[in-house]
């Protein structure tokens, strides 16, 4: 008789994390609460001139509180949730040129990184190969590669802006750089440790370079290569964000610069959750495809 | 003023006068409509010769006896456009309703508001309203997008799209929201933007290839005079001047800017060495109000909202604003690549016109409010419209528990004096910002377009100023365009 899990190991982990949730909110939640405005042992002056900088409003009986709309240090999280569903509420409208709703942002940041990311992977994976198929080779482009693998993509902005001209394509070239190197070895690296029998077995069959290339080298390296591409998708993900705030481009970083100019700390975390799901979106949504190409070897 | 009493054609309760009907004796008196049309029959001297002039600018008119376009001097400055706008309204207005009373019946059934909207709806005021100001024509290209920092030194430039001096003047512009000056400066060589909102040296150490590769910009207007502060962290409360400031760290923008120049010149005054006695980091505006928060700096001399909002903050209080060092003093300028106005002269016209258009609005502090509102959105300036308020209209908190009412804390002016560049390379050269030598009036006169300005200020009936260089007095201490190379090597404390 198989033994069906209890209740609390199916939903256990869940109820912790929620747990978890609730008492973070909690304490964010108490940490930043201010005391009630009081204002004994201040003369009608200085009440004025903070009400004339929007320090404290009055309420309905005429009595100064302090201004809601003005968040002294961290907000609470109930000032984000405002924030957030402010944000959500006009997620696919347009007030100008620079200021498109969250859902284009976000739509622009993913487009981006797909694009830089697809095109880094496709020109890595051509690399590996070519490297890796051939061992003189491999020992040839190996130190290069070790040596431009560690540079942050961003090192490369400046560089990039200032040859390409143009920040649309500087921000996708970012995103190619940083999904570029990880590939390219875990590429070389998975080709050039193929069992050598699987060669030997195409090459008694006379296969086509192509052929031997798309039914023996690639499917042999590709947990290798998956591999690569999972270290590629984390930094290019990674070089997305801060490249769209260096830039200014549209994006979800760009929401964050815009936020910070404005120092409203709340459109900040905002930001910086938006920014954490859509990774955590992409990368499930990589984890899934993924799985269709990695195997066991038996 | 007279000009104003012509009757809003949105009041049922006024009437408005009709000119066809009205009898010919009324034209020769001093009724607002003979105004009007005096105003337009001046408007019609065909002033600008188009782009030629470019080239030799300042050769034909360098020093004080430079007087074309005087002709429209003495005409008073912002009523003339918002008589057009009347004239054009009361025309559309009469041409609804021959019958007056039909016009008040209406009026008084739907509400002003909703009469003007309906009416712009279904005719352009803005468009007839530049017709009427012998529009640009041939405009190469219409859409156009122009970089911006969001500062209020950029409020012609971008009030000028929500409010619509753009479109009135035939152009279709985006305003471009940029990250920095380094990018806007990037933008503009690059070609992303056609025109740029810049810090008033960077046109010239762009020109001079000063930091950057040498591109040839113009600069065809200033944006505001005055509007920047030295704050200070709250903590410095008791400091009275340069001598109490030795080893403070400030912020700046942008090397090539007039807050460096500024605060240098202030800090040299009273005796420290900015290279030596104190340290000046370049930080982004927003930075600087974390980083007085955060205690890394002692203050910084910066753009507006940045020093009110520190105030806004409770971090720091307005030490000293600018128009104490030099009244008048330039700050952000509107600049543009040689190469678009040769290749769109016609669109350059145009911009330039709203640009002048928009400064003058801007300069009027009753309009001041107006213009608060229309640049705090996110995709303006995107700052609470409480600062912004403060900044624009001079009655502001000084964070130090008082109100301040100084109304030309910022103003407005596009006409950019030669010999304002040349204090600019005058400090440059003495900080050794640039390297070699070069021809001060030649270099002011190649980029800051100022008898261009006078012209395009005539043609849309603004006061006009007759020279293109003239004397400053800063912090108490005379500068002579005619003398500045000198001027330049004056300086006891200087990196010469």
């Amino acid at each position: 008789m198989a033994i069906r899990p209890s209740w609390n190991d199916r939903f256990g982990p869940y109820l912790l994390s929620l747990l978890i949730l609730g008492l973070f909110l909690f304490v964010w939640e108490a940490a930043t609460r201010s005391p009630r405005f009081d204002a004994k042992g201040k003369t009608e002056d200085q009440l004025t001139t903070m009400e004339f900088n929007g320090d404290v409003v009055k309420d309905a009986a005429g009595h100064y509180i302090w201004n809601p709309d003005k968040v002294k240090g961290i907000p609470g999280p109930m000032k984000v949730f405002e924030k957030a569903r402010t944000e959500l509420g006009e997620a696919f409208v347009k007030k100008g040129t620079n200021d498109h709703g969250i859902g284009f942002l976000v739509w622009y940041t993913i487009k981006r990184f797909m694009s830089g990311f697809l095109a880094g992977s496709i020109v890595a994976i051509l690399l590996g190969v070519l490297i890796g198929l051939s061992k003189p080779l491999f020992i040839a482009f190996n130190p290069f590669i070790q040596v431009l693998k560690p540079i942050s993509p961003l090192a490369w902005m400046p560089l990039l802006l200032y040859s390409v001209k143009d920040p649309f394509w500087t921000a996708i070239l970012v995103v190619f750089m940083a999904s570029l190197w990880p590939t390219v070895a875990n590429t070389a690296f998975g080709v050039n440790s193929i069992r050598k029998d699987y060669l030997h077995v195409a090459a008694l069959l006379e296969m086509s370079y192509l052929r031997r290339l798309f039914t023996v080298v690639l499917p042999a390296a590709a947990p290798a290569i998956i591999a690569g591409l999972r270290i590629s998708f984390g930094s290019a993900l990674v070089a997305v964000v801060p490249a769209e705030m260096l830039l200014g481009e549209l994006g979800a970083g760009y929401l964050t610069w815009i936020e910070w100019n404005n120092l409203d700390i709340s459109g900040v975390i905002f930001a910086i959750l938006v920014v954490g799901f859509v990774g955590y979106a992409l990368d499930y949504a990589f984890g899934r495809l993924a799985a269709l190409f990695t195997y066991t070897e038996v | 003023m007279h000009h104003n009493s012509l009757n809003d054609p949105f009041d049922a309760a006024q009437p408005i006068v009709d000119a066809s009907h009205s009898h010919s004796h009324q034209l020769a008196t001093n009724s607002p409509l003979a105004d009007a049309q005096r105003d337009f029959e001046a408007r019609q001297t065909p002033s600008f010769r188009g782009m030629e002039h470019f080239h030799e600018a300042g050769h034909a008119c360098s020093g004080q006896d430079c007087n074309h376009a005087s002709h429209a001097a003495s005409r008073p400055a912002a009523s003339t456009d918002n008589l057009l706008t009347r004239v054009v309204e009361n025309a559309v207005m009469r041409a609804i309703f021959p019958n007056d009373m039909e016009r008040r019946a209406f009026l008084s059934v739907v509400g002003r508001g909703t009469a003007a909207a309906v009416l712009g709806s279904m005719f352009d005021f803005g468009t007839a309203r530049s017709m009427a100001a012998d529009p640009v024509k041939n405009i190469e290209k219409k859409d156009l997008s122009v970089g911006f920092i969001p500062i209020t030194c950029a409020t012609p430039i971008i009030m000028a799209e929500p409010m619509g001096f753009y479109s009135k003047h035939g152009l279709n512009v985006k305003v471009r929201k940029a990250a920095g000056w380094a990018v806007v400066r990037d933008w503009a060589v690059n070609k992303e933007v056609d025109a740029a909102h810049m810090l008033s040296p960077m046109p010239l150490a762009l020109t001079l290839g000063a930091g950057s590769p040498a591109v040839p910009f113009f600069m065809p207007a200033i944006e505001n005079i005055n509007g920047q502060a030295i704050t200070l962290a709250l903590k410095h409360k008791n400091v009275k001047g340069p001598k109490d400031m030795k080893g403070f760290r400030f912020c700046v923008p942008f090397t090539y800017s007039m807050h460096n120049y500024l605060l240098r010149y202030y800090l040299a005054e009273g005796g420290l060495h900015p290279d030596k006695d104190v340290q000046i980091r370049v930080v982004p505006p927003p930075e600087m109000v974390a980083n007085l928060k955060a205690d890394n700096v002692d203050g910084y001399l910066a753009p507006d909202p940045f020093n009110q909002r520190a105030v806004y903050e409770n971090v720091g209080f307005l030490f000293k604003l600018t128009k104490e060092l030099w009244e008048g003093h330039p700050c952000c300028a509107f600049a543009i690549s040689k190469e678009f106005t040769d290749k769109n002269p016609n669109t350059f016209k145009a911009l330039f016109r709203s640009i002048v258009d928009a400064t003058h609005f801007a300069a009027d502090p009753k309009n001041r409010k107006d213009i608060a509102k229309a640049i705090s959105p996110t995709n303006y300036l995107n700052q609470p419209q409480i600062v912004l308020e403060q900044v624009l209209t001079g009655r502001y908190a000084d964070g130090l528990g008082g109100i301040q009412n100084v109304p030309d804390r910022i103003n407005f002016d596009p006409f950019p004096w030669h010999s304002m560049a040349m204090w600019i390379l005058s400090q440059m050269k003495r900080w050794k910002h640039v390297e070699g030598d070069f021809d001060y009036q030649k270099v002011a006169e190649q980029v800051y377009l100022a008898a261009e300005c006078d012209k395009v200020m005539a043609e849309l009936g603004y006061k006009t100023r007759g020279a293109t260089s003239k004397k400053h007095i800063i912090m108490g201490r005379e500068f002579d365009p005619a003398k500045v190379a000198d001027y330049a090597k004056s300086f006891p404390i200087s990196n010469l």
